[in-house]
């Protein structure tokens, strides 16, 4: 493949989903109650804008605040378990079991302690964006190399020198690159926790409008989630390649 | 030179594991280096030739025995160590250069002065050394810019810019050609004519011990204990045409003779 050939490739590989999608449902004549046209939802989308976007910039912001206090304590966890292998051993188990709980069966339990509304929803994102972080940063800093360790340690480097000085470095591209999946999972939490228990966000209004059979306005909401999805994606893939581009250039 | 004894080992055996599991790695061995010599080890695979370097820097503690540093036991003054492995293990982050610095970043006293000369003095003592390896056009080269034999060439300047006591080399041209090998042990031997440091260098190479070192020792097979220890005294600076001066191939046959018969006490053990 030629390279602009391949620059575009996934472009016109969405472009052509849309098309399909829109030519099947002309021909194959489905009704708008089951899967309505991009076009139509793109009108929806329109039409209430201004009803769609508080409830937008709601999940928008559970979405972020959820994440950013995830990435702060999936990094001070993932630092403390990868770099003791006491640690490591003791919290993994407990760790991974905490991770195979469905987040859905949390949410009643938040709502419980918490009351329904935002901030099951920020926990919600939070929680469920810990994991993948912790296992990326505790895995970077646990496989530093062995020989590089014994270089460490014959210069009697103290713990958090090799820490600072390896550790920490060598962990970041794997840090960066949880970043890109942890702030798509943090949307599905938010989205799950306000679909269940909250009078605001897109996963309410999208709620909402099924249950009065607007359909056009479910996969408007759904448009809305995706574009933000895809734009954070977007942000964190240009952050990683600006922090820790040496890793992707490496051959 | 001075005669002094450097490093002393004194019935410095090693047994790793415990009860049913444990396995004898080192035999009580008593060594003593000189200050400035260059010391080989060679035998076979599993002998306990990485264990007596670890023991020396101190990544390991010994099971028995005692090891001395300058007439102290080790530990009781820290000893400058500079290490050097197969693989060159320079971090992908850094230049060259700030690799080649790391260690005066952490050992005492250049690290209390690092923030402040990092871009000065350190700097330039870094310059002069990759310059010396014939590295000064990729001092500012990522790591993965280099080939294995100048990532070596790195590795080596790593290992020295602390000026250490000891220097420690365990295996590190195992995993070049044999042109980049004869290269760099060119550089080593002028770096140690220049530095006068004491080295230990591990090797599977026996015409790399012979040509390097000025003594050797051999070792038996797994539990280790060194069969024979010998000086050798070509002139220096030796030129690569010794390797086929018929004393050299002598030496080098002599060696592999003592490792492929040597008797293996496990086996005798046994019967
Ligand atoms: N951490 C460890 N735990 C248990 N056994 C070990 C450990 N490290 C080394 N050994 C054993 O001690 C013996 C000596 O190991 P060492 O690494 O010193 O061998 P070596 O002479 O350097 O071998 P090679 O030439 O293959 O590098 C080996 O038989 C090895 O199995
Ligand atoms: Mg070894």
């Amino acid at each position: 493949m030629k390279p602009t050939m391949r620059k575009f490739a996934p472009t016109i590989l969405i472009i052509g989903v849309f098309v399909f999608w829109e030519l099947f449902c002309l021909l194959a004549g489905i009704s708008e109650l089951v899967l309505p046209r991009p076009t139509r939802i793109l009108a929806a989308f329109f039409e209430y804008a201004p009803a769609i976007m508080p409830h937008a910039w709601q999940t928008l912001y559970t979405t972020l605040v959820g994440f950013s206090f995830g990435v702060m304590i999936g990094l001070s966890l993932g630092v403390l378990i990868g770099s003791s292998k006491l640690a490591y051993d003791t919290a993994y188990p407990l760790l991974v079991g905490i991770s195979s709980i469905p987040k859905v069966a949390v949410v009643p339990i938040l709502v419980l302690w918490f009351g329904a509304g935002t901030v099951p929803a920020i926990l919600t994102a939070m929680i469920i964006c810990i994991f993948p972080i912790v296992v990326n940063v505790s895995t970077g800093i646990a496989t530093v190399e062995p020989e590089l360790e014994d270089v460490m340690r014959s210069l009697k480097a103290k713990r958090w020198e090799m820490l600072w000085n390896v550790g920490l470095p060598r962990s970041m591209p794997y840090f960066f690159a949880s970043l890109k999946v942890a702030i798509t999972l943090s949307f599905v939490g938010s989205v799950i926790a306000e679909t269940v228990a909250s009078n605001k966000g897109v996963g309410n209004m999208m709620l909402i409008a099924s249950s009065s059979f607007n359909v056009p306005l479910v996969f408007a909401g759904l448009m809305i989630l995706a574009v933000m999805g895809i734009t954070l994606y977007a942000i964190f893939s240009v952050v990683e390649r600006r922090m820790v581009g040496w890793a992707l250039r490496k051959q | 030179m001075s005669m002094a004894r450097f490093v002393e080992l004194e019935n410095v055996g090693v047994t790793f594991g415990q009860g049913p599991e444990q396995t004898e790695a080192l035999q009580p061995t008593s060594l003593t280096v000189e200050r400035g010599d260059f010391l080989a080890f060679v035998g076979p695979s599993g002998c306990g030739k990485s264990t007596i370097l670890k023991l020396v820097s101190e990544l390991l503690r010994p099971t028995t025995g005692n090891i001395f540093f300058g007439g102290r036991e080790l530990g009781a003054k820290p000893v400058r160590v500079g290490m050097a492995f197969q693989s060159a293990s320079l971090l992908p982050w850094m230049s060259v250069r700030d690799n080649v610095m790391l260690p005066l970043k952490i050992v005492p006293p250049f690290k209390s002065g690092f923030r402040s000369k990092k871009n000065g003095e350190y700097r330039d003592r870094a310059d002069a050394l990759l310059a010396q390896v014939g590295l000064e056009d990729f001092a500012d080269k990522s790591p993965w810019q280099l080939s294995g034999g100048m990532m070596q060439r790195a590795n080596l300047c790593r290992a020295l810019i602390h000026d250490p006591d000891i220097l420690l080399l365990d295996e590190p041209f195992g995993a070049l050609d044999q042109f980049t090998r004869e290269e760099l042990w060119q550089t080593l031997q002028d770096l140690w004519i220049d530095r006068k440091s004491t080295v230990m260098l591990v090797t599977h190479d026996l015409r790399e011990a012979a040509y390097l070192a000025n003594r050797i020792c051999v070792m038996s097979p797994r539990p280790g204990r060194i069969i024979d220890d010998r000086q050798v005294s070509f002139a220096r600076p030796r030129p690569i045409d010794l390797t086929f001066d018929p004393d050299f191939v002598t030496l080098v046959q002599d060696l592999r003779g003592l490792i492929v018969h040597a008797p293996n006490v496990k086996k005798v053990d046994a019967t």
